[in-house]
């Protein structure tokens, strides 16, 4: 190997690493959101930054604290969307199935990577 | 000195070492973390081919190559994904070869991660969006990976097969 071959080989590497870390620093800021749909219909849009309650149509209470969200309570005689866990991550959600509310966590950023190569 | 005197007669069996590759990596079942990382054993005969005769040659092998792989073996989608691939890489690496600067394993690091680049560029048009962007490191630096062992493994045979010939003109044969 020559010595050129080596200089192309790190300066590959250096491109590889320059764009990794971008993409590590500019993805710690990206701006979540949960969108809470009502039996396929969209009900609201909340910035997970911001601490706040959502009323859902008097069936349902999302908490949204700290970063994440979680349902507080139901009226729904199974509770398992307020047993659920709190949800912080793209693509996440609270699923109340009675009450057909659905809690999904977005990034601000579509995230609609989908596999049609082999 | 050998000399494989008729092109159709050597790029016959160029086309056929090619598509061997092609088939012997569908064999190798190791996965290497990542969807679409594969060794790229075919290039190895296209970066002996261009060290051999020219660009145009090795376009050609290329070409023909690819079509009858993603006929035998694979599908449109990757007919298009390694078009793309294979002439970015093959014109980047005609371009190394001239400058003279850089070793075959040079080259074929070059060309491995140029392969990678296009496929990429495909994929955001098809795909539609440039998320598919935030791939680029895995596939930088796993063409430079591929590329420097195709690299490696081409400069050994070069300098084993110095004697054999490729190159000949319609002029010479008729002398």
């Amino acid at each position: 190997m020559k010595k050129n071959d080596l200089i192309l080989a790190a300066a590959i590497i250096l491109i590889a690493a320059a764009i990794l870390a971008f993409q590590f620093f500019s993805q710690s800021d990206g701006e979540h959101r949960v969108e809470v749909t009502v039996d396929g219909e969209s009900f609201g849009t909340y910035d997970l930054s911001e601490d706040q309650t959502v009323e859902i149509n008097d069936t349902n209470r999302l908490i949204i604290e700290g970063g994440e969200a979680r349902m507080e309570w139901a009226d729904c005689p199974d509770q398992v969307c307020v047993n659920h866990r709190a949800v912080e991550r793209d693509g996440e959600s609270i699923i109340c199935l009675p009450n057909k509310v659905v809690v999904s966590v977005e990034s601000s950023e579509a995230n609609e990577l989908d596999g049609i190569a082999q | 000195m050998f000399k494989l005197r008729s092109r159709a007669a050597y790029f016959g069996v160029l086309t056929a070492l090619a598509l061997i590759f092609s088939y012997v990596e569908t064999l190798i079942p190791i996965q290497f973390g990542a969807p679409g990382i594969k060794l790229g054993l075919a290039n190895l005969v296209i970066v002996i081919v261009l060290y051999k005769t020219d660009w145009k040659e090795a376009l050609l092998l290329s070409v023909v190559r690819i079509v009858l792989a993603g006929f035998i073996f694979g599908n449109l989608f990757s007919i298009i994904y390694s078009l793309a691939g294979g002439i970015l890489s093959l014109a980047v690496m005609a371009f190394l070869v001239r400058t003279g600067r850089f070793s075959v394993a040079g080259v074929s690091m070059a060309g491995g991660v140029s392969h990678n680049v296009g496929q990429l560029i495909v994929a955001m048009v098809i795909v539609e969006t440039y998320q598919v962007g935030y791939y680029l490191p895995v596939l930088l630096i796993s063409g430079l990976l591929t590329g420097a062992v195709i690299g490696i493994v081409a400069g050994e045979v070069l300098k084993r097969i110095r004697s054999l010939e490729f190159k000949t003109t319609v002029k010479e044969e008729n002398r």
